[in-house]
């Protein structure tokens, strides 16, 4: 699947006074690329599904915490 | 008329002894783009829009109850047994001293839940764009709430009702193309 995050990068003045992140994500999940979903797409599982929150793999979009690493 | 099934849509667990994300949590519950707000915008819309895209506003704000009911459970689950000091260190002071641990419909700032949150505009497509737009607000807030809690249990609650409001933004622009699409009316070239 392709990724679901953009990058961009914010100017980077000579004075800002905190430390800059280089870079800023944000997510585009994949209800933007669907404007009708097609019949018969693949399926989950119906344990997969519960967990995904959706039915199908097309419409699954993964998040991960930004509380460990930080970003 | 409505079947209550006495479970919830998705397994709550919280891991983490952390009042603080009661309080942001709040803002799903009682906030602009919250499940409250969801639920009511959607069941009101219904009236003013065609028969053909009635059952998705129904449905969706059905289910944006039953996320309502999962985000209660986690503020809940989460002052519950917290003390008074405790809930004054997370910042929920005021809340205590209105209501004790009871719940109420604010925002993590503690506004109160209000009707000019929500709109009716009787434009069908004015109504459903604006029903999009709810759903990528409410999604992006709850990517903000992941980012907040380490809690991986809370975090896969959020995440699945994260999910779901792609879904739900999904749906609603199907209702759009249903609506633009004509259908019904014979084509003759």
């Amino acid at each position: 699947m392709e990724s679901q995050e953009r990058v961009y990068y914010p100017f980077r003045g000579p004075f800002d006074p905190c430390p800059p992140v280089p870079c800023k994500t944000f997510v585009v999940p994949p209800n933007q690329f669907i404007n009708f979903q097609p019949p018969n797409l693949p399926q989950f599982s119906l344990p997969e599904a519960l967990r995904a929150g959706t039915l199908w793999p097309a419409l699954f979009s993964p998040y991960e915490s930004k509380s460990k690493g930080g970003k | 008329m409505w079947i209550y099934e006495k479970k919830l849509q998705y397994p709550v667990r919280v891991s983490k002894c952390d009042v603080r994300m009661a309080r942001y949590l709040t803002e799903q519950y009682g906030g602009a783009d919250g499940e409250l707000a969801a639920a009511l915008r959607y069941m009101n819309q219904r009236y003013a829009i065609p028969d053909k895209v009635i059952g998705v506003l129904t449905d969706i704000s059905t289910e944006e109850f039953a996320h309502l009911e999962m985000i209660a459970t986690m503020i809940y689950k989460l002052t519950k047994d917290a003390s008074v000091q405790e809930l004054e260190a997370a910042g929920l002071g005021p809340n205590y001293a209105q209501r004790d641990h009871a719940l109420f419909y604010q925002n993590s700032e503690g506004v109160p839940w209000t009707a000019a949150y929500i709109q009716a505009k009787g434009d069908p497509l004015a109504d459903l764009y604006e029903d999009i737009a709810a759903e990528e607000k409410a999604r992006a807030t709850y990517q903000w709430l992941i980012d907040m809690t380490d809690d991986v249990d809370l975090q896969d609650s959020l995440k699945f009702l994260r999910e779901r409001e792609i879904v739900h933004a999904l749906r609603f622009k199907e209702s759009v193309q249903i609506l633009i699409e004509n259908k019904d009316q014979k084509k003759v070239f």
